[in-house]
């Protein structure tokens, strides 16, 4: 069938079908700055491992952040079946010639920090994530349903950690307070630019790729969120939130994009230390990956002199 | 690992259900395909079993063939059920 006609009817187009360029290369950018962002993400969180506060914490991190990992591999097979090399896009990630989400250019600086990320990134994440599960390019609405049912755990295990610290002692309850100050505002910008500054969502919805509007998206992350807020008995760091009846939504405050810009050029807080950690782990891997070659090189002769 | 293999993984999520599949990775090796798929597609209890298979080693119907290679279905009704008149009041057929 036709790309178009594929499209027309709501179908889902496969690897080896018949797809125009620009789809193509869309899709590969996307879906690789999806893995890279799933894999630096491990960063933030896996900082606070070996200080998790006890240890049913430690064994939720590491699956959470084990998790993440997975969402990598997910994505970079999807993409790699697009006709591209998994090898080639880490080199583009670790040369900085491809993105990841900019969220995790930011500190972790208390353990409600991990709180936090569980309950607003990976909740944003979440939001944006769902309507990927009805992506037009089939691997990647598959990798996406996978992801999503691993998510909700992710968000619910944050947002316990932030109950717990909220219900705690008054220097728990203002460790998760500001950590929930500082990381607000960033989780408004995941869903990236207003629309009317967003050059390219015209075009990824007309392709089907993107379902909903950039502040759409963040909209309903702010309906979904407010009242999730009050029950923590948190605030958010905006006076302007309030239930908008009219609009049958919040009302929130402007979210200052030319901190987001400064982030995405490479002047967050961690921009640097995130892409070195990153090589660094790459490097200090090589030895394994050669160890694994070698062997089933070896067991190749082996098995073929039998 | 720019030279390792493409394995499809296939996964049985329970016994009486066919093997299903899920996704591919890289690995050097059958063995390493296998504790890989383990870890990146089973985390959850997601299987009781598990296929890897070098994609090189499958050989796919042409996707541009498609309407020429699956036509011959096409005309034939008479394999369906629903093709048949059942006299009104007959039932469990
Ligand atoms: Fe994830
Ligand atoms: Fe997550």
């Amino acid at each position: 069938m036709d790309f178009d006609d594929l499209l027309a009817g709501d179908g889902r187009v496969e690897p080896r079908d018949e797809m125009p360029d620009g789809y193509r290369r869309t899709l590969v950018r996307q879906i690789a700055q999806h893995a890279h962002s799933e894999i630096i993400g491990m960063q933030p969180e896996g900082n606070w491992i070996s200080r998790a506060p006890s240890l049913r914490r430690k064994a939720i991190l590491m699956a959470k952040v084990q998790d993440e990992a997975g969402h990598g591999l997910y994505l970079y097979a999807a993409a790699e079946t697009l006709g591209v090399d998994r090898e080639d896009l880490l080199d583009q990630l670790h040369t900085g010639r491809q993105k990841y989400s900019s969220i995790f250019n930011y500190p972790t600086l208390t353990w409600a920090d991990v709180g936090a990320i569980g309950w607003l990134v990976d909740g944003a994440a979440i939001v944006n994530q769902v309507p990927l599960c009805r992506c037009s390019y089939g691997p990647y609405a598959r990798a996406m349903v996978r992801v999503c049912k691993e998510e909700s755990f992710h968000q619910r295990q944050g947002f316990e950690i932030l109950h717990t610290l909220s219900h705690g002692t008054p220097a728990q309850r203002a460790m998760a307070q500001d950590a929930v100050d500082r990381y607000w505002w960033p989780s408004l910008m995941m869903f990236g630019p207003p629309d009317d500054d967003s050059p390219n969502s015209a075009q990824s919805m007309a392709w089907g790729i993107k379902r909903f509007s950039n502040d759409d998206l963040r909209q309903r992350f702010v309906d979904m969120t407010v009242p999730q807020a009050e029950a923590l008995g948190l605030t958010l760091p905006d006076p302007e939130i309030r239930w908008n009846e009219e609009r049958g939504h919040y009302d929130f405050g402007t979210v200052d994009f030319t901190e987001l810009f400064e982030v995405i050029k490479g002047n967050g807080p961690c921009n640097q230390q995130r892409l070195a950690h990153r090589v660094g782990a790459h490097e200090d891997g090589a030895w394994v990956r050669e160890a694994a070659s070698a062997y089933a090189a070896k067991q190749a002769v082996r098995e073929g002199a039998a | 690992m720019r030279d390792w293999p493409l394995w499809e993984v296939f996964v049985r999520s329970r016994r009486g259900l066919s093997h299903v599949h899920v996704g591919s990775l890289h690995a050097p090796d059958a063995e390493m395909a296998l504790r890989n798929a383990r870890d990146v597609y089973t985390r959850r209890q997601e299987g009781v079993s598990l296929w890897v298979v070098p994609a090189a080693e499958i050989v796919a119907s042409d996707p541009g063939e498609r309407d020429a290679f699956f036509d011959p279905a096409d005309d034939k009704v008479y394999r369906h059920p629903t093709f048949y008149n059942v006299p009104e009041g007959v039932e469990h057929l």
